[in-house]
């Protein structure tokens, strides 16, 4: 029983399965909605190390995706560029303007840090908008070319585009992996959980907040430039503000601050959205109030609920064993 | 080894420190008491470089800190904690007390992701510190436990041994004795003899006047954030001025 | 010289409706720390309760104001107990997501019963005059001369009641207002119902000259954000100043350097004031 819940194993069984999947059905609208989370999912990783992991809760993070997916629509539809250069340009663009937000968004705390993110995602998307020369303006911006193939290996087939995102989001979760359970990690979380006090104990919580930052506004360009090849057409919307609570929802629903968060919530909220089609705009009915319950009664997410039922497991399986040694050394008397 | 020269304070109209004058010598154990809002925990915190000072001067080891941010007091030697606890509830007792460490380690962000040898090493350093630092605060039996399940006193200890794993020459313990039995307080003093043998210079503030009075080997007194008295044990109890502003109250002067 | 007494007048007119939503937003603040970023969908359902009562219950205009400001003011109130309250100690993360998902339920739930498209608010007062050489309609003037009377009427009510001042001294201190023995609860819950109305009336009044629909709400929330960061964060002054600071810069913004980006004067201004003084203007040191 507990070898299913060992985090190993559940996290090899989960890569096999969605390895296994595009075999396991020829549904390929499943097989579409399944990339799309596993685009999204990238954005809240990004999402999740600055405000899960870093305690700053960034409101900019729609900008830096819509940043990621125009830069790298525009370098391939007027720009006339190849699609691997131009994700790696995208991805480029949105750190740089992430170093710059960060630098000045960092030095405010708390509230003033959200609103100022709120309003610096505000900008992004009316530049995007009202910027018609450049970004086209509300027409959006059509007929992006699909990844272009790497030698023999293609991305023509929902399928390879499939295993082209697995890649990504695999390699995202890999980075957050090693970032978390490192000395690094640590830090952030320190910060986190108090800058008076991880200050001073020695931290610059500025520098470290800004690495966090900017790496996090990264994977939000990664994920805008795959999505912009993805889905091949992309508007001003894909910047505004309800993105950004999209995310959110994703993040608090799946677990704020633990690495399988991102990946359970958007996948569970992405697929559970599409079945309820006929809600389109008005999922937020039923999110909107299942976001504030969540944050009242479960703050950590599905995946924090998962997490502190095994630690008490673990609590109470060691009491018994501390119990039985106990007892067998009275016997041994 | 730390004296400050001047250190004033101003919060808008209010004045939290008021030209202070004071030095700090190694090896010893000094005590800051005073009334409520006296502005002890500003002194600290003008020291560790939390808030900067509005005029005056801190210098450590002869050298001028006056200016420096908290992370960098720190990597000097200079520690403290908090009158409030303010530790990581969620995360178990050698999790919080590692990352004490941290400032002598330089691992970024590469060494996480690729998983360098620094990376490992300073790892190790820190868990090895940690535990050091848990076995000299007397916990190492309650490393793995969370610290929302500790008792006040355990995570008071818990946050002196954060403060012991930064490997400071000098700690500053903001009452550390508040709200804790007289047992334990005993133990708390028996504890900073302990620093203070192993070389690390100690600087608290106490309410607990029995504890101040038997540990300290000086003591200064602070009322409505100037320096009213300083002096050995002895000299501060028979000071005028000093029982003036404990039994006058300083609310109502 | 004409545009210029025009846009004046357009920035005075801007400006009260913005000086009245925020300071329900600095109200709120000031008392509970919360940065509520419901505020905006408070604002947006006050103007549908206003449109709905005029256009299905066939109120008169001022009548149907009058329902809105009681219904959204409730609204309020339900938001705190229900919301805010049970989150009141917990990380300053927390409050913030749940009033963004008050927000987006609030905005759902407009667009389920009323739809999305965008309506426009009949209104009496639509007569057009002459005033000091420039032409303006009488909905204009209402909207200043409502919103000082307003704001004096809630300058009166802070400083002479009893009830007020509970709510000057808990946003002065709070742990020194309990002390003295004000009743929190009643002072947030009482807070949150002024909140509500002043952001209903905002809505109401500034309707007609605008649109209602389902996301109106969004850019006015930003920019009361923007208002009271200039203000200072819990100043009542703070926010009618700041209110009227830019209402004035949009209008003669809109003028005179271009009509399309006029909305980010606002966000120029904040990212300005945040660059220079990260606290803000008018930051007190407070632990
Ligand atoms: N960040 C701050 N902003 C404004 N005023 C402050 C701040 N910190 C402290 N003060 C004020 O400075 C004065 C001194 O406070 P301080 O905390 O230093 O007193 P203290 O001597 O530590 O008191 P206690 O024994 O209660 O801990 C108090 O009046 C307090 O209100
Ligand atoms: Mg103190």
């Amino acid at each position: 029983m507990s070898v299913l819940f060992d985090s190993r194993f559940l996290s090899s069984a989960l890569l096999i399965f969605s390895v296994l999947f595009p075999f396991l059905t020829d549904n390929q609208y499943f097989l579409h909605v399944l990339s799309l989370a596993f685009i999204w999912a990238i954005a809240v990783y990004g999402l999740n190390l600055i405000g899960g992991y870093t305690g700053q809760l960034s409101l900019a993070h729609a900008g830096f995706f819509g940043v990621g997916a125009y830069s790298a629509g525009l370098l391939m539809v007027k720009g006339g560029m190849n699609f691997w250069p131009a994700l790696a340009a995208a991805v480029l663009i949105t750190t740089v303007l992430g170093f710059f937000v960060g630098l000045i968004a960092l030095r405010t705390k708390e509230h003033f840090f959200a609103i100022y993110t709120l309003c610096v995602g505000y900008i992004i998307y009316l530049i995007i908008y009202k910027w018609e020369g450049l970004t086209e303006g509300v027409r959006g911006l059509i007929g992006i070319p699909s990844p272009a193939p790497i030698g023999p290996i293609t991305f023509d087939t929902p399928q390879s585009q499939y295993y082209l995102l697995l890649f990504f989001l695999v390699f995202v979760i890999f980075i957050m992996k090693r970032i978390v359970h490192s000395l690094i990690g640590r830090t952030y979380m320190a910060i986190r959980n108090s800058e008076e006090l991880a200050e001073t104990i020695g931290i610059n919580a500025m520098k470290h907040k800004m690495i966090s930052f900017v790496l996090s506004t990264s994977f939000a360009g990664l994920a805008g430039a795959l999505y912009a090849s993805f889905v091949r057409f992309i508007g001003p919307d894909i910047a505004y503000v309800n993105i950004i609570f999209d995310m959110l929802t994703y993040l608090i629903v799946g677990g704020i601050g633990t690495l399988s968060g991102p990946l359970i919530g958007t996948i569970f909220i992405v697929s559970v959205s599409q079945s309820l089609q006929f809600l389109e705009e008005l999922r937020m009915l039923i999110f909107g109030p299942l976001l504030i319950a969540l944050i009242i009664f479960y703050p950590r997410g599905i995946a924090g609920g998962i997490q502190s039922l095994l630690h008490k497991r673990k609590k109470t399986l060691q009491i018994r064993k501390g119990l039985r040694q106990s007892a067998a050394v009275e016997e041994g008397k | 080894m730390l004296r400050t020269i001047g250190l004033t304070k101003k919060f808008g109209g209010l004045t939290a420190v008021d030209n202070v004058d004071f030095t700090i010598e190694k090896g010893m154990i000094t005590a800051i008491i005073g009334p409520n809002g006296a502005g002890k925990s500003t002194f600290f915190n003008l020291i560790s470089g939390l808030h900067p000072p509005s005029g005056g001067k801190i210098f450590f080891n002869n050298r001028d800190i006056t200016s420096l941010k908290p992370y960098q007091t720190a990597r000097l030697g200079i520690a403290r904690t908090f009158q409030t606890t303010h530790l990581f509830e969620q995360a178990t007792v050698l999790e919080n007390v590692m990352i004490g460490h941290r400032l002598r380690t330089k691992s970024g962000i590469w060494d996480a992701v690729f998983k360098t040898k620094r990376l490992k090493r300073e790892e190790k350093a820190a868990r090895e510190k940690a535990y050091e630092a848990l076995e000299f605060t007397g916990l190492v039996g309650t490393a793995d436990r969370l610290v929302s399940d500790l008792s006040q006193e355990e995570k008071k200890r818990t946050a002196i041994a954060l403060a012991l794993a930064t490997e400071p020459q000098i700690i500053f313990l903001d009452e550390p004795a508040a709200g804790i039995n007289p047992e334990e307080t005993e133990k708390l003093g028996q504890l900073m003899k302990q620093m203070v043998s192993k070389g690390i210079t100690v600087c608290l503030i106490e309410h607990k006047m029995q504890l101040v009075m038997s540990l300290a080997d000086r003591i200064m007194v602070l009322n409505h954030g100037k320096k009213i008295a300083e002096g050995t044990p002895d000299e501060i109890k028979n000071d005028d001025a000093v029982i003036r502003a404990y039994l006058g109250g300083g609310k109502s002067a | 010289m004409d545009t210029f007494i025009q846009q004046i007048f357009n920035g005075l007119t801007v400006g009260s409706v913005y000086s009245l939503f925020a300071l329900g937003l600095t109200l709120v603040y000031g008392i509970l720390h919360i940065p509520n970023f419901a505020h905006g969908a408070l604002y947006m359902v006050g103007g549908y309760i206003t449109l709905m009562m005029m256009t299905h219950a066939g109120l008169h205009y001022v009548l149907a104001i009058f329902i809105s400001v009681i219904v959204v003011g409730l609204l309020a109130v339900l938001m705190e107990r229900v919301v805010f309250y049970p989150l009141r100690n917990t990380p300053p993360l927390q409050d913030k997501i749940a009033a963004i998902g008050i927000m987006l339920f609030l905005e759902a739930l407009i667009q389920f019963i009323w739809g999305a498209e965008y309506r426009s608010m009949p209104t009496p007062f639509g007569r057009v005059v002459e005033f000091l050489g420039i032409t303006v309609t009488t909905q204009r003037i209402l909207i200043i001369a409502a919103a000082v009377i307003i704001m004096l009427l809630l300058y009166l009510f802070l400083k002479k009641t009893m009830t007020g001042a509970a709510i000057i001294a808990m946003s002065q201190n709070r742990e020194g207002a309990f002390l003295s023995g004000i009743n929190a609860n009643k002072t947030a819950m009482l807070t949150f119902f002024i909140s509500g109305a002043l952001a209903a009336v905002a809505s109401s009044i500034s309707a007609p000259i605008n649109l209602v629909f389902p996301g109106m709400g969004h850019l006015v929330i930003l920019k009361a954000f923007v208002i009271i960061i200039i203000g200072g964060m819990g100043s009542i002054p703070g926010a009618i100043i700041g209110g009227y600071i830019l209402g004035f810069s949009e209008s003669l913004g809109a003028a005179f350097i271009s009509n399309d980006y006029k909305d980010l004067i606002a966000f120029i201004l904040l990212i300005m004031i945040l660059t220079l003084r990260p606290k803000g203007l008018f930051a007190r040191e407070v632990q």
